[in-house]
């Protein structure tokens, strides 16, 4: 047939997501099959491409940027994977090399487990699996290679104690897999020998672990032979050893002199340094960012906390799609000129009709508020779900999920085809287990303008995170209202000070992920008279951790309860990047009933409804919310499922922490049959589950003052902002912005 | 998981006349089974126009999988797509054709 699938041949990013006037963004681009192509920055105000919607609205803004620049495909060096510079004392002809290892794909293929050996793998040493998932030793001298394998399947997440001596006197190599349990049928102890000639000389080379150094290119570093799973405690020894004694030498190796090397993952756990805590100190560090704190084999489970006992934890799980830094060159910079004004920018990136569109954020100058009301740009959930592969991974279960078939986009197609393009914190990694961390420095092509999520609505159509936020800046445009922008690791790094500066604070549709410097700031600045429009669902939902050395990136532990599409392992529920406690802020005693007067209560994503006034929808403290309108429905029209409560759903809640000062202004009715509560809703399960059926399964429109003078207005939906341009915004749910914008930005206290 | 039932044209009915949103319990349980069935093709849209048009595909479920367009004429309403993968799925099922207009 005639037609072909949609492509997307242009992608990049920035290096930074948000910068303040004189302040510099350089952005990366690859092109696939282009010459060149033209650059250019605009503004955006609306990308919502719903028949229903604004459309495409951005203004072109002049820039040194603009020009003609040459096209070029740039490679990601996804894979994660640690590495010991060259050193002179890690050079022995007779030596073994041991660790403790959890394979979770034993049967992928060739994976490396710790290597000194040329590219070409003619000098040097190789420990790793081979095709048959068996443990296998490489030697290769001037004289040949000569490799050795077990013979015995790993098992597939069991602790394997493993490794290999080499004899340079003898040329005997040995290589052993000792695994931790056995069972009847299935006992993987094995060992084998080999013969070599000549001597193993890895001098000048480095020792790498989960993978081989395959080559650089300016600052990026490729691997190949990546392995999956866990590596623990790995050791270098002066001598051969058999497997036996290189397991009862491993837990005092410090005390021994054949010692060369042994290093503790558990030691940097938050950083990116792998330690030698041997006398010849061979420290090293991980590319890619593997996932750290990870139990070891000597977990004992009484323990839960890396932190108390960083020598269980002593892991670190590699991963063969893991991605930090795609490292690319840049094709053009940014400087930003001191005139430019806050907001939401792109830049745009076209050859034909193929395009790309980087966005970012300007900020007001460093220090300084150049209007009184801030959105706050819900970085860290856009974040959670860059480059989120669910529609695709998903099969039937995403149709029953959303009600109806996906529909993939350009993006999801490449996102489908490049597993080096990284996942979000909703998918799997190629073993199946959860993927914990999320970077920006990699193209993020759900982050766009105009792309929407493909399982959100019938084919993908309701606008979503990114562009389900652009039209509040489309709706403040329109009215002329001045409006700064920062984002959530504006937040993180400034707390309340970003936010102190602003009479009025707006979230975006979904602000679900918050740090506790974000939520730390946000609860303080609502408590020292600052006013807090909530304008999503779903939000301040899990806790997440920033990397303090690694900008960008971003760390969620799927732990204990929630809505997860993957669940960490017992024992795992910590972060690796700042020691918290991963998971719910309310499984934390944070719930954010308590900030925000209303609490996730449930999801769907087939449609939205309306909300229907309540009597306290006429109490003279929400006067002012409601003037000039009679209407008892409120928002049943919209971009996002048809209504302005939907997709994602917050209730009032007494018992979870709502103030007792909270209106319930209006509550929806109607959702579908689709909508569930979240698991934390669900202590013992009841046919009183669904949208038609569950009470507490609604949105809730609230308004409460705080003390200092200061006020929360919440929506509890994540469909609100696709009402607000209906009708040339000329509806009762922009009516609703205009008359709490007009109040919140009144400096009378509440 | 309760089994399809060809005998239920209401349920085939209600669903050609509302392909999202509020749906009988009856018709959830059926588009669930549908959906889910292990002997039917994963079907899914490629949107070929944002918003405004898309192509029937197959992909194999599983990670970065081919997906494959079919020969079908494109749509301009998911409730269209809808329909017409229900239609592919029922005759597959059952060997017979619903009625193409939705």
């Amino acid at each position: 047939m005639s037609v072909e699938l949609p492509r997307k041949r242009i992608i990049g990013y920035g290096d930074e997501l948000s910068v303040a006037p004189g302040e510099t963004i350089a952005f990366k681009a690859s092109c696939e099959g282009l010459e060149s192509y033209e650059a250019s920055i605009v503004r955006l105000i609306s990308a919502d491409l719903h028949p229903d919607g604004r459309g495409w609205i951005d203004e072109p803004v002049t820039s040194d940027v603009d020009g003609s620049y040459r096209a070029r495909e740039q490679a990601i060096p996804a894979g994660s994977w640690a590495v010991v510079p060259a050193k002179p004392c890690l050079c022995a002809e007779t030596f073994t090399v041991a660790a403790w290892i959890w394979p979770t794909t034993p049967l992928k293929g060739e994976q490396v487990l710790a290597r000194r050996m040329t590219p070409d793998g003619t000098r040097g040493w190789s420990l790793g699996i081979d095709s048959a998932g068996t443990l296998s030793m490489q030697v290769a001298t001037t004289q040949g290679v000569v490799s050795v394998s077990t013979g015995m399947t790993l098992g597939n997440r069991v602790w394997c104690f493993v490794g290999a001596s080499v004899d340079g006197e003898t040329g005997t190599v040995t290589v052993w897999q000792r695994p931790q349990k056995s069972w009847p049928g299935h006992d993987a102890t094995d060992e084998a020998q080999a013969l070599f000639k000549g001597a193993v000389h890895a001098g000048g080379l480095p020792l790498t672990f989960a993978a081989a150094f395959e080559r650089k290119d300016g600052e990026q570093t490729f691997g190949t032979g990546f392995y999956n799973g866990k590596i623990e405690a790995p050791r270098l020894y002066r001598t051969a050893l058999g497997g036996a004694e290189a397991q009862a030498r491993q837990e005092a190796p410090d005390s021994q002199k054949s010692l060369i090397s042994a290093w503790d993952f558990g030691r940097d756990i938050t950083g990116t340094r792998i330690s030698d805590i041997s006398a010849n100190q061979a420290h090293g560090h991980v590319l890619n960012v593997p996932t750290r704190g990870m139990k070891g084999h000597n977990w004992t489970g009484e323990v839960l906390d890396w932190k108390a006992a960083p020598h269980q934890y002593g892991a670190i799980h590699f991963h063969d799609d893991d991605i930090h830094d795609c490292g690319w060159q840049t094709d053009f910079s940014l400087t930003v000129p001191k005139d430019w004004k806050s907001g939401i920018y792109a830049a745009r990136l076209q050859s034909g009709e193929d395009r790309d569109y980087i966005p970012f954020v300007v900020l007001p100058p460093r220090g300084e508020a150049t209007a009184d009301v801030l959105f706050l740009m819900p970085s860290a959930s856009y974040m959670a779900y860059a480059n989120e592969h669910s529609a695709s991974h998903g099969g039937g279960f995403m149709q029953s999920f959303s009600n109806g078939l996906s529909g993939l986009s350009a993006q999801d197609l490449l996102l489908n085809e490049r597993p080096d393009l990284g996942y979000s914190l909703y998918d799997v990694h190629s073993d199946g287990s959860g993927v914990a961390y999320s970077s920006r420095l990699r193209p993020i092509l759900n982050i766009r303008p105009g792309v929407t999520n493909a399982w959100v609505g019938p084919a993908g159509t309701f606008p979503w995170q990114f562009n389900a936020d652009l039209p509040l800046l489309d709706f403040m445009n329109h009215h002329g209202i001045a409006c700064d922008v920062a984002t959530d690791e504006d937040l993180h790094r400034e707390g309340l000070g970003l936010l102190s500066r602003y009479q009025v604070v707006m979230t975006g549709s979904h602000p679900e992920y918050y740090s506790k410097p974000m939520l730390d700031g946000l609860q303080a600045y609502t408590e020292r008279g600052g006013r807090l429009m909530y304008l999503g669902g779903n939000g301040f939902y899990w806790r997440v951790a920033y990397h303090a050395d690694l900008p960008g990136v971003l760390e969620l532990r799927r732990g204990e309860d929630g809505i997860r599409d993957w669940v960490a392992e017992g024992g795992e529920y910590y972060h690796s990047f700042d020691g918290s406690y991963g998971g719910m802020w309310e499984r934390q005693g944070r719930p954010i009933h308590a900030l925000a007067g209303v609490g996730m209560a449930g999801q769907g994503f087939d449609s939205s409804t309306y909300y229907r006034r309540t009597p306290d929808s006429h109490d003279p403290r929400a006067a002012f919310i409601f003037e000039g309108i009679e209407d008892e429905l409120i928002g049943d029209f919209g971009t996002v499922g048809g209504g302005a409560a939907g997709i994602e759903v917050d209730r009032c809640d007494f018992s979870k922490g709502s103030p007792p000062n909270t209106l319930v202004l209006a509550s929806s009715e109607g959702l579908s049959d689709t909508y569930y509560p979240g698991p934390e809703e669900i202590d013992n399960a009841s046919p009183l589950i669904d949208g038609s059926q569950n009470p507490n399964l609604r949105a809730d429109l609230t308004f409460m003052e705080t003390s200092g003078g200061g006020a929360v207005f919440s929506t509890g939906s994540i469909a609100w902002m696709g009402s607000l341009t209906w009708n040339g915004f000329d509806n009762n749910v922009a009516q609703i912005m205009r008359n709490v914008l007009k109040r919140f930005r009144d400096t009378e206290p509440f | 998981m309760t089994p399809i039932d060809p005998a239920r044209k209401d349920l085939v009915e209600e669903f050609r006349h509302k392909t999202t949103g509020h749906q009988s319990g009856d018709l959830r349980r059926m588009l669930n089974a549908m959906r889910t069935h292990p002997d039917l093709p994963h079907y899914i849209l490629v949107c070929t126009r944002p918003q405004q048009e898309w192509r029937l595909a197959t992909k194999v479920p599983g990670r970065h999988t081919a997906v494959e367009l079919l020969d079908h004429p494109p749509f301009h309403d998911p409730r269209d797509a809808e329909w017409a993968v229900f239609r592919l799925r029922w005759s597959t099922l059952f060997g017979e054709e619903l009625p193409h207009e939705r």
